[in-house]
C-alpha cells in the first residue's frame, strides 16, 4: 500500500511531462488526461486514506524509501516520503479541490488556444505541491516548494501576451524568492545544527539544540512561510497574481502554494514550540496580515483582488493561531481545509461571473446578476456565508476555534490577539457582503466591453457549474463534521499534539461575540451597499480607501524602503564591481587565456618535440621519485 | 631449463615441464573476445566482399555481447567479491576491479562498434553505402588508386576484427597480475590502436600523421615501461605483483641474492617511476599528453571515441592495480610524485582548453583533464578511493562516447565539421542534437543531475578522506575553469546566430542513435539514481594478491 504514495506524485508529474513533450497530437483529448490524472491522484490519496483509518492512531504515519541520491559520510540526500495524518490532510485537499479545478478549467479555457499547455502546468502544480507535502526531509520538501514556485510563474503569467501578467509572474517569482532564500537558510541551519535535513533526526534533536540556534531556524522558516503565504512584509505579489487565468487563482489560494506556509510551520512544530521569540513573530505577521488583507479586501471593486484581500485575511487567522503552538496547530489546518472549499469555490464563482460577463471583473459594472445565473448565485452565496462564518457552516466552526484560541493564549496578549481576530471577522462580513451586494442584488450596472458588446449573462456550461456544487456542499458541511467530536482534532492530535488553553472567556461567550461581529459587519455593509444605488464610477473616498485601493501603499512601501536603496546598492557595487572585482575577475580570464595561448605553442604538432618532453618528464618523475626518500 | 632436462624429455621419460594450468571459464570472458577476433580475420580472409561489413557487425557485437555474459555470469558467482583467484599460473587475476572494468569496456566497446558500423552518414560512394574508414587503407591519399577504390566501393572492415584485438588486449590489462602479462596486454590492445587510427576515410594525411605520432610515441613510452619491468625484476627477483610487494614489505623470504639487490632502493624506485611513465602516457597525464590533442583529432572519430573511453578504463585499472597490489608499502614514495603529477595534469588540461577552437581538440584536452580528476582518486589509496575511480571510468566512459558519437552527426560538404564556430546556433537548427550534446558537456562539467557530478563527488569525497584537500581544492578550481569551456560551447550552440552555409545535422541510423541513447541514459541514471551502480563500484573495490 505504501508504495502507492510515491504515485501520488508521479500521476500528475507524468500528466505534465506527457502533456509537455507530447505536442499537438495531444491537444484533442490533453485536458482530459490531464483532469483524469490528477483524479488519478485523488483515487490514490482516497485508498491511502481508507488504509490508514483502518490503522490505530499510533501506526497511521508510514514512510516509503524511494532511492538515496548521493548518500556519503554525513550527508544523506534521500528521496522519501512521509505520509502521516498532516500530509494526508494536504492531500485529499490538494487532489480532491485541485481535481475540481482541472474540470473547472475544462469549460473555461475551451477556447485557449494554448490549452494543453495550461493543463500541464496545472499538473505540475499539484505535482510540485504534492511532493511538498509528502516529503521526508526538508531537502526534498525544498525541491517542491521550489517546483511549487516556478509552476506557479508559469500559470500566473500565462497569458504573457499581456504585459500585466508577464509583469505579475516575474513579481510572484521575485518576492518568493526571497521567502526561498529563507529556507534555504533554514535548511543550512539545520544542517549544521542537527547534521541532517530528514524531520525524524531535526525534531529529535530539537531539545538538545540551543534556543537561539532554534529562534534563527524558526525566523528562517517563517520567512519562507510569508513568502509562499503572502504574508506581511512578503503579501504584494498576490493581489497581481489576479492577472492568472482564474482556476490559476482558485488553485493557488485554496489547494496549492499559499497553504504551504502554514503546513511549514505545523510541519516545523517540533523547533517553533522550543522557540517562543519564532512564536510571537508567527503571531505577529500573523495578525497583522489577517488585518492587512481585510481592509484591502474592503476597498478593490475588482471581485477577484477583493477575493484575494480575503484569501490573505484567512491564511494570516491560520499563520496566527499557528504560532500559538499546540493549542493552535490543528484549527490553522481545520481551517485551511474549510477555507480550501470556500475560496475555491468563491473563485470558480468569481470566473463564473466574468465567464457570462465578458471577462468584465469590476463590480461597479454587475448588479441583479442573481437572475441570470442561478447556479453560480447559490453556490457563491454558500461560499459566502461560509467565509463570514455564519452559523451552521463550515467557516463559523473553524474560525470560531481560531478565535477561542487567540484568547486562550492569555494575558495581554491573548486580549490583543483575540481583539484582532474578532474585528477581522466584522472586517470579512463587512466586504463579503459588499461583494455579494454589488454583485448579485441591486440594480444593473452592466456596461459594454471594449468592443462595445453589451454583456449578456448566462450560467456557465457542466464542467464549470458541477466542481462549484460539490465545493459548495464542502462549504456547508466540512465545518460541521470536523467540529462533531472534535473528530478533525483527534486526527490530527497524533501529529500535532495538542494542549487546552485558558480562555478568559467561555466558549459560548466568544461563540456569541463572534457571531455578534460578523452581525454587525453584514449590516453595515448592508447599510452602505445595499440600501442606496451603487455609482459606477468609484467615489474618492476617504484616504483610507484611497490607500486599500492601492493595498495599502504596498508597492510605494516595497519601492521606497528597498527597491530604491536596493537600486542604489547595486549601482554602487555596479560601480566597485567594474572597477575592482571585474577588473580582478577580468584580469583573471585574461591570464588564464594568455597562458592557455602561450602553452598551446608547446603543441607544435612535432613528435620529436613531444617525446623531448616525455622524456624530461620521466626525468622529472624519476628523480623526484628518487628524492622523496632522501627526505 | 637445463641440458640434463632437455635431454629427459627427448628421451620420452616425464616430462619436466609441467603443463600450464589454465581456468578457461574463468578466462572466457577475453577467449570469447579473442576468438571473435580471429573469426573476424578468417571472416575478412574468405567472405565475399559484399557480405563482409554485415558478418563482421554481426560478429563483433555478438563476440562482445557473449563476453558481456561470462562476465556478469562470473559476478553472479561471486568471483570478484567472495572467490577470487589468481588464474593461469597466477598471472592473471580474477577480483573485483578486473570484472567490474572488463565489464565497462566490453559496455563501451559495444557502443564504439555501433558508432563504427553507422553508414548512413557519409555520402555513398557509387550508390554504396560508406562508412567513417577509409575505402582502401594501402592506398596513396589522393592518387588515383584511392579513387578506384572509393568507385569501387570498397570499405576497411578490418576494422572489426582489429577493434576485436584492442578489446581483447583492455580486458587483459586490468587483470595482469605480473608486470609482463600486463606488458604483453599494453602492446596487444596498442597495436591494432595505431592502425585504426590511420584509416580515416576523409583527411587522410591527418589521419597517418597521427597515426605515426601514436605509434612512435607509445613505442618510446612502452619502451620505459619495458625498462622499469626490468629493473623491478633486478630488485625483487620476480616479474609478480604480490611477489614484489612482499620483497618491499620485509615479508619474502630473504635470499643472498635478495639481500644484494635488496640494499638500495634506487632499483625500486627508478623502475616504479618508469612504469609509472608507461601507464601515465596511456591515460594522457600531463607531461606524457601531448599525443592526445593531434591522436584524438586525426582519428576516425568513432576510433577517437572508443581510445578515449576503453583505453582509458584499461590503462587505468592497471594503474590502479600495479600501485595498489605492488607498491602500497611505497606510498609515502609515490604518492608526493603522482600528486604533481595529478595537480599539473587538471591544471593543464584545463588551461589549454580554453583556447580550443576544434570541438575534438577541446574534448581530447577535457580527457585530459579527467585524466587529472581519476588521478586524484587513484591517491587516495584506500577502499573508497579504488570504489570512486570504477565508478568515475564507467560513468566517464560513456559521456565520451556520446558526445563523440554526435560529434560525428555534424557534417559540412568536407565531412565532420569539427571548428567550433561552425557549431555556433546548432541549437536553433537542431534542438535536439544540441541539447544532448549539452547534457553531455554538462556532464563533463560536473553539474548535478548527471553521472559527471556523481563521478566527481565521489573521488574528490575518496581524495579528501585520504588526507590530499589541497590536491581537492586544486581538482575543484580547475573544474570551474573547465566548466567555462564546456558552457562556452553550450552558450555559442544556443545563444548565437547560425552561420549561414553553416553545417548540417545529418540523421544517423539506429547504430549510432542506439549509441548515442545509451550515453544518454547512462549520464542520466548514474547522475540520479547512482546508488546501485556506486554499490557495485564498492562491492567490487578490492584487489586480490
Amino acid at each position: 500500500m505504501n508504495s502507492l504514495i510515491p504515485l501520488l506524485v508521479a500521476a500528475p508529474l507524468a500528466g505534465a511531462a506527457l502533456l509537455l513533450l507530447g505536442g499537438p497530437a495531444l491537444d484533442r483529448f490533453g485536458h482530459w488526461l490531464a483532469t483524469a490524472l490528477a483524479a488519478l491522484s485523488f483515487g490514490f490519496g482516497l485508498a491511502l486514506f481508507s488504509d490508514m483509518l483502518g490503522r490505530g492512531a499510533e501506526h497511521r504515519a508510514v514512510g516509503q524509501h524511494l532511492f538515496s541520491w548521493i548518500p556519503v559520510n554525513g550527508f544523506q540526500a534521500d528521496v522519501s516520503f512521509r505520509l502521516d495524518q498532516l500530509s494526508m490532510t494536504f492531500v485529499l485537499l490538494i487532489t480532491g479541490v485541485g481535481t475540481l479545478i482541472h474540470l473547472y478549467s475544462v469549460g473555461y479555457m475551451a477556447h485557449d488556444e494554448r490549452r494543453r499547455r495550461f493543463f500541464a502546468y496545472l499538473n505540475l502544480f499539484l505535482a510540485a505541491m504534492l511532493l511538498l507535502v509528502v516529503a521526508d526531509n526538508y531537502l526534498l520538501l525544498y525541491v517542491g516548494w521550489e517546483g511549487v514556485g516556478l509552476a506557479s510563474y508559469l500559470l500566473i503569467g500565462f497569458w504573457q501576451h499581456k504585459p500585466s501578467a508577464a509583469t505579475a509572474a516575474k513579481k510572484a517569482f521575485i518576492v518568493n524568492r526571497v521567502g526561498d532564500m529563507g529556507l534555504s537558510i533554514a535548511i543550512m541551519l539545520m544542517f549544521v545544527e542537527f547534521g541532517s535535513f530528514a524531520f525524524d533526526p531535526v525534531f529529535g534533536g530539537a531539545s538538545r539544540a540551543s534556543e537561539g540556534r532554534l529562534t534563527a531556524i524558526g525566523l528562517m522558516l517563517l520567512l519562507a512561510a510569508c513568502g509562499k503565504s503572502a504574508q506581511v512584509p512578503l503579501q504584494s505579489w498576490l493581489g497581481d497574481a489576479m492577472e492568472g487565468p482564474t482556476p490559476v487563482s482558485a488553485l493557488i489560494h485554496a489547494a496549492t502554494m499559499v497553504t504551504a506556509g502554514v503546513y511549514l510551520i505545523t510541519r516545523s512544530a517540533a523547533i517553533f514550540n522550543l522557540a517562543p521569540d519564532a512564536q510571537t513573530a508567527v503571531v505577529v505577521v500573523g495578525a497583522v496580515t489577517l488585518l492587512f488583507g481585510a481592509i484591502v479586501g474592503c476597498a478593490k471593486d475588482d471581485i477577484k483582488k477583493a477575493l484575494a484581500g480575503s484569501t490573505m485575511s484567512q491564511i494570516g487567522y491560520m499563520i496566527l493561531v499557528a504560532g500559538l503552538g499546540p493549542i493552535g496547530y490543528a484549527f490553522a489546518i481545520m481551517h485551511l481545509v474549510t477555507h480550501g472549499f470556500f475560496k475555491a469555490g468563491l473563485f470558480l464563482g468569481a470566473g463564473s461571473v466574468m465567464h457570462g460577463m465578458n471577462d468584465e471583473v469590476s463590480m461597479r459594472h454587475y448588479g441583479g446578476l442573481r437572475k441570470y445565473m442561478p447556479v453560480t448565485f447559490v453556490t457563491f452565496g454558500l461560499g459566502y456565508l461560509a467565509i463570514i462564518g455564519f452559523p451552521g457552516l463550515s467557516g463559523f466552526f473553524s474560525k470560531d476555534k481560531i478565535i477561542e484560541a487567540a484568547f486562550a493564549k492569555g494575558g495581554t496578549e491573548g486580549w490583543i490577539l483575540g481583539l484582532c481576530a474578532l474585528v477581522g471577522t466584522t472586517v470579512t462580513a463587512f466586504y463579503m457582503t459588499r461583494v455579494m451586494l454589488l454583485t448579485f442584488f441591486g440594480e444593473k450596472r452592466w456596461q459594454p466591453d471594449a468592443e462595445g458588446n453589451a454583456p449578456h449573462p448566462h450560467e456557465s456550461p457542466k464542467t464549470m457549474t458541477i466542481p462549484m456544487i460539490l465545493l459548495a456542499i464542502g462549504s456547508v458541511f466540512a465545518g460541521g463534521l470536523f467540529a462533531l467530536n472534535d473528530s478533525f482534532l483527534t486526527w490530527l492530535e497524533p501529529v500535532t499534539g495538542h494542549a487546552e488553553g485558558n480562555s478568559p472567556l467561555a466558549p459560548l461567550t466568544v461563540t456569541l461575540l463572534t457571531t455578534a461581529c460578523m452581525l454587525a459587519g453584514v449590516g453595515l455593509s448592508y447599510v452602505m451597499y445595499g440600501r442606496s444605488a451603487v455609482p459606477v464610477v468609484p467615489p474618492v473616498g476617504s484616504p483610507l480607501t484611497r490607500a486599500a485601493r492601492r493595498d495599502l501603499l504596498q508597492d510605494e512601501f516595497n519601492h521606497a524602503a528597498l527597491v530604491r536603496p536596493g537600486s542604489a546598492l547595486t549601482a554602487t557595487l555596479v560601480y566597485f564591481d567594474s572597477r575592482g572585482l571585474d577588473g580582478f575577475v577580468n584580469g583573471l580570464a585574461a591570464t588564464i587565456g594568455g597562458v592557455s595561448s602561450r602553452l598551446r605553442r608547446v603543441q607544435n604538432g612535432f613528435v620529436r618535440s613531444y617525446a623531448l618532453s616525455m622524456f624530461g618528464g620521466t626525468l622529472l618523475l624519476v628523480a623526484t621519485t628518487l628524492l622523496m626518500r632522501s627526505f | 631449463m637445463s641440458t640434463t632436462g632437455m635431454l629427459a624429455a627427448a628421451g620420452g621419460s616425464t616430462p619436466s615441464i609441467p603443463a600450464p594450468h589454465i581456468e578457461y571459464g574463468q578466462l572466457s570472458p577475453m577467449l570469447v573476445v579473442f576468438g571473435a577476433a580471429v573469426a573476424g580475420v578468417l571472416v575478412e580472409a574468405f567472405v565475399p566482399r559484399r557480405f563482409r561489413y554485415w558478418s563482421q557487425v554481426t560478429l563483433a557485437l555478438i563476440g562482445l555481447a557473449g563476453a558481456f555474459v561470462a562476465v556478469v555470469v562470473l559476478a553472479a558467482q561471486g568471483r570478484g567479491t567472495t572467490r577470487m583467484d589468481l588464474l593461469a599460473m597466477e598471472s592473471v587475476a580474477m577480483d573485483g576491479p578486473a570484472l567490474f572494468l572488463q565489464g565497462v569496456i566490453l559496455l563501451a566497446a559495444v557502443v564504439a562498434v555501433l558508432t563504427y558500423a553507422e553508414r548512413r552518414l557519409e555520402p555513398k560512394a557509387s550508390s554504396l553505402p560508406a562508412d567513417a574508414f577509409a575505402a582502401q587503407a594501402s592506398a596513396t591519399p589522393g592518387g588515383e588508386q584511392e579513387r578506384a577504390a572509393v568507385r569501387a566501393g570498397f570499405g576497411t572492415t578490418e576494422v572489426f576484427p582489429l577493434t576485436m584485438f584492442a578489446v581483447g588486449g583492455m580486458l587483459l590489462f586490468p587483470a595482469a597480475n605480473d608486470l609482463l602479462t600486463m606488458f604483453v596486454a599494453l602492446e596487444v590492445f596498442s597495436l591494432p590502436l595505431y592502425l585504426l587510427c590511420a584509416l580515416a576515410r576523409r583527411r587522410r594525411l591527418l589521419s597517418q600523421e597521427a597515426a605515426v605520432k601514436y605509434f612512435l610515441l607509445g613505442a618510446f613510452s612502452s619502451a620505459f615501461f619495458l625498462f622499469g619491468t626490468a629493473l623491478l625484476y633486478g630488485y625483487a627477483g620476480s616479474v609478480k605483483l604480490g611477489d614484489i610487494a612482499d620483497v618491499i614489505s620485509g615479508k619474502a623470504m630473504m635470499t643472498p641474492a635478495l639481500l644484494s639487490t635488496t640494499r638500495t632502493d634506487a632499483l625500486l624506485l627508478t623502475g616504479l617511476a618508469m612504469l609509472a611513465v608507461g601507464l601515465l602516457f596511456k591515460v594522457g597525464a600531463v607531461p606524457f599528453h601531448a599525443w592526445i590533442p593531434d591522436v584524438y583529432q586525426g582519428a576516425p572519430t568513432p576510433v577517437t571515441g572508443f581510445m578515449a573511453a576503453a583505453t582509458k578504463v584499461a590503462a587505468f585499472g592497471a594503474f590502479l592495480r600495479l600501485f595498489y597490489v605492488a607498491f602500497p608499502g611505497l606510498r609515502l614514495d609515490w604518492r608526493p610524485v603522482m600528486w604533481g603529477v595529478a595537480i599539473l595534469t587538471m591544471v593543464v588540461g584545463a588551461v589549454l582548453a580554453v583556447t580550443q577552437q576544434d570541438v575534438k581538440r577541446l574534448l581530447a584536452y577535457s580527457s585530459i583533464a579527467h585524466a587529472g580528476f581519476i588521478l586524484t582518486g587513484v591517491i587516495a589509496v584506500n577502499k573508497q578511493g579504488l570504489g570512486s575511480v570504477l565508478f568515475y571510468l564507467l560513468a566517464y566512459s560513456f559521456v565520451t562516447l556520446g558526445a563523440f558519437a554526435v560529434v560525428t552527426l555534424v557534417r559540412d560538404s568536407k565531412g565532420e565539421a569539427t571548428h567550433l564556430s561552425s557549431w555556433a546556433g546548432l541549437g536553433r537548427r537542431s534542438p535536439l542534437v544540441a541539447a544532448v550534446f549539452a547534457l553531455f558537456l554538462l556532464a563533463f562539467a560536473g553539474i548535478p543531475l548527471t553521472s559527471g557530478f556523481t563521478g566527481k563527488f565521489a573521488v574528490f569525497q575518496a581524495a579528501a578522506a585520504g588526507g590530499a584537500i589541497p590536491l581537492v581544492i586544486v581538482g575543484v578550481l580547475s573544474s570551474a575553469v573547465a566548466a567555462f569551456f564546456y558552457i562556452r560551447v553550450i552558450v555559442l550552440m544556443f545563444f548565437s546566430d547560425p552561420k549561414p552555409g553553416g553545417p548540417t545535422v545529418a540523421i544517423p541510423s539506429a547504430f549510432t542513435a542506439t549509441a548515442i541513447g545509451a550515453g544518454v541514459l547512462v549520464t542520466l541514471v548514474l547522475g540520479l539514481l547512482p546508488q546501485y551502480f556506486l554499490d557495485l563500484a564498492s562491492k567490487a573495490a578490492l584487489f586480490v594478491r
